[in-house]
């Protein structure tokens, strides 16, 4: 006990007692039985996602083939693929893009350019989250009342819409949060050239924040192609061939929910398949925004 | 002269474009409600308020009562989050305080992911991978050494299918955890180092500085995200809908099958072939909108706090 280091006498004079020794020996021991639950619980989240993208190769993979693009959805006890639905979810994810971008892209516009700190401003943005976490399912049961019900059918724009209506938010989130990372000088800059409003925020605020609108809007359409439940009712599915808008389109998200459901082995393993696709697809997006967002803060930095 | 009088049309124009629009997005959701409200009033008006504590819910009779999937949607939220925010508190700690930066990347990546999976995946994976295992390693022994004790035993009696509420509790917390952990891991991340410092200085835990520095301090932001995550589990969907067992009953057990607010919609809307039934689901719909709205605000709360608190 004589010949200690001195870092180790004064841990020594601390913790004199016996009582305060133990004392330390429980607070050491409960915090390693907390760091060491923190480390267990971060292995298990990882295992998870391990578990769910193994079991999804290991049933999908195999039934990735060429039939899987070229046939339609076969009715239970004979081959088919998936080719309408994938189109079909295409067709809808394209439309509800084309029509949910540019207006979430404005919205954006509006409240990182224009309204900023004002009182509409933050209804807006309160609205606006509200949307962004609303249960998607609702979005669905309000197309079907607003799109559905005086069309008198289900359709593929029902889908496109309410796919439109879920990316919105998305969009305007991430473009008002790119947008805001613009530094002011930039369009003050621009301003003081006597440049008109509208051309600072399309050749300025825009170009400097491209790569961030791109990843929300990538982000908009990764969260949309998975959308099941708004799609059960607005757009519902069809066992054949349909490039018609105006018809019950087949779409993958529901093509697998209704094949995964069923008790049939052949459209089960499509389920399987259709599954793996979207997964990979929506996988990729995310992939590609975050590369994306990264390449563009290395530039930063 | 006033540069006003100069400015293009065109500079009003695409002016008044943007806030258009921002005021089609207030539009948006006054209509969502209008419409759950219209759609809603054929069955509230045949049964009337009784359809929120009635617990029936028969569509051959056209008798609604939606007291069941209100309550079973928030017991699995709730057992979700008692499962998910643990974890989620865990890793958030892992990749603030324990981990060097090269493997806090890759792991916060790997959970960022399991954000981005589409719930239909969690759904199909539920049924055909977890559930089996579940109901055989899990439920199996639940049965046997759960389900007899007194009092608190019939919480866990029911067959061992691998399907009910607590299947559909535990994929939920699955699929919470990444936002949770997401948003825990971002406010963590504001608390000032040297506050960490001084409490190591003093002899701290890491546990304890975890707990009496980093928690109180990011209490208003912890609580935000649990609450976003609570709306989540509420509104979550096709996972649900594939693993819950989707039966309109009220039981005591939480391992039996059961049947969500969403779940329920997503079922049999499609083939609800009465006007009653369809609005019944409507009405379901409206609930379960004015529950996440409550949430929501209160998750904005605390949240606003936070903020306010880190600008000074």
């Amino acid at each position: 006990m004589s010949v200690q280091a001195p870092v180790k006498q004064t841990t020594e004079r601390q913790v004199s007692t016996p009582y305060q020794r133990r004392m330390y020996m429980r607070r050491r021991i409960v915090s390693m039985f907390h760091m060491t639950m923190a480390h267990l619980v971060t292995l298990l989240g990882v295992a998870m996602l391990a578990w769910i993208l193994w079991s999804l190769f290991g049933e999908g993979f195999s039934a990735i083939s060429v039939k899987l693009f070229t046939e339609m959805t076969p009715p239970p006890g004979s081959d088919g693929g998936l080719l309408n639905a994938i189109v079909g979810s295409l067709m809808m994810v394209g439309i509800a893009t084309i029509l949910g971008i540019p207006v979430g892209l404005f919205v954006g516009t509006y409240l990182a350019e224009y309204g900023r700190y004002s009182k509409i401003s933050s209804v807006v943005r309160f609205i606006n989250d509200i949307l962004l976490s609303a249960p998607s399912i609702l979005i669905g049961l309000f197309v079907y009342e607003l799109v559905v019900v005086p069309m008198g059918h289900f359709s593929g724009y029902a889908g496109a819409i309410a796919l439109a209506v879920i990316a919105l938010p998305v969009v305007v989130r991430t473009s008002e949060d790119m947008l805001l990372l613009v530094p002011d000088s930039l369009r003050e800059a621009a301003a003081a050239l006597g440049i008109p409003r509208w051309r600072i925020i399309m050749q300025v605020s825009y170009r400097a924040a491209g790569p961030g609108l791109m990843t929300g809007a990538l982000l908009a359409v990764a969260r949309i192609s998975g959308e099941t439940a708004p799609l059960l009712f607005t757009s519902l599915n069809n066992q054949f061939w349909s490039a018609n808008l105006n018809k019950p389109m087949a779409n993958l998200p529901v093509v697998i929910f209704n094949f995964a459901m069923s008790p049939y082995d052949d459209w089960r393993s499509l389920a399987w398949a259709g599954a793996l696709l979207i997964t990979l697809a929506v996988l990729g997006l995310t992939i590609a925004a975050r590369t994306l967002l990264a390449a563009k803060s290395r530039m930063k930095g | 002269m006033s540069v006003k009088q100069f400015r293009p049309a065109f500079d009003r124009g695409f002016h008044n474009l943007t806030f258009g629009l921002a005021m089609f997005v207030l539009v948006l959701l006054v209509a969502i409600l209008a419409f759950l409200v219209v759609g809603s009033i054929p069955v509230l008006k045949n049964q009337g308020l009784g359809f929120f504590i009635s617990a029936e819910w028969n569509p051959v009779t056209d008798v609604y009562g939606a007291l069941p999937a209100i309550i079973q949607t928030l017991i699995t939220a709730v057992i979700a989050l008692l499962i998910g925010v643990p974890v989620s508190f865990g890793i958030a700690i892992f990749l603030t305080e324990l981990a060097p930066a090269w493997i806090a990347r890759p792991v916060g990546v790997a959970i960022e992911m399991l954000a981005a999976i589409p719930s239909i995946i969690y759904g199909m994976w539920g049924l055909f991978v977890f559930a089996p295992t579940f109901g055989t390693v899990i439920q199996r022994w639940v049965m046997a050494n759960l389900a007899p004790l007194p009092v608190i035993g019939p919480l866990f009696a029911s067959p061992p299918m691998g399907i009910g509420i607590f299947t559909a509790s535990i994929i939920l917390a699955i699929m919470i955890v990444p936002f949770i952990t997401a948003m825990m891991r971002d406010v963590f991340t504001t608390v000032p180092a040297v506050l960490k410092e001084s409490a190591y200085g003093l002899g701290c835990t890491r546990w304890e500085v975890v707990y009496r520095i980093v928690l109180p301090y990011c209490r208003a932001g912890t609580v935000g995200a649990v609450m976003l995550g609570l709306g989540r589990a509420l509104g979550e969907t096709m996972a649900v809908t594939f693993v819950i067992g989707n039966s309109h009953r009220l039981t005591a057990s939480i391992m039996g099958p059961g049947a969500t607010i969403s779940s329920s919609i997503a079922n049999e809307f499609v083939e609800a072939d009465s006007k009653l039934h369809t609005s019944a689901l409507v009405t379901l719909g409206l609930t379960l909108f004015v529950i996440t709205f409550i949430v929501l605000a209160v998750a904005r709360l605390f949240l606003l706090r936070l903020k306010k608190q880190a600008g000074h």
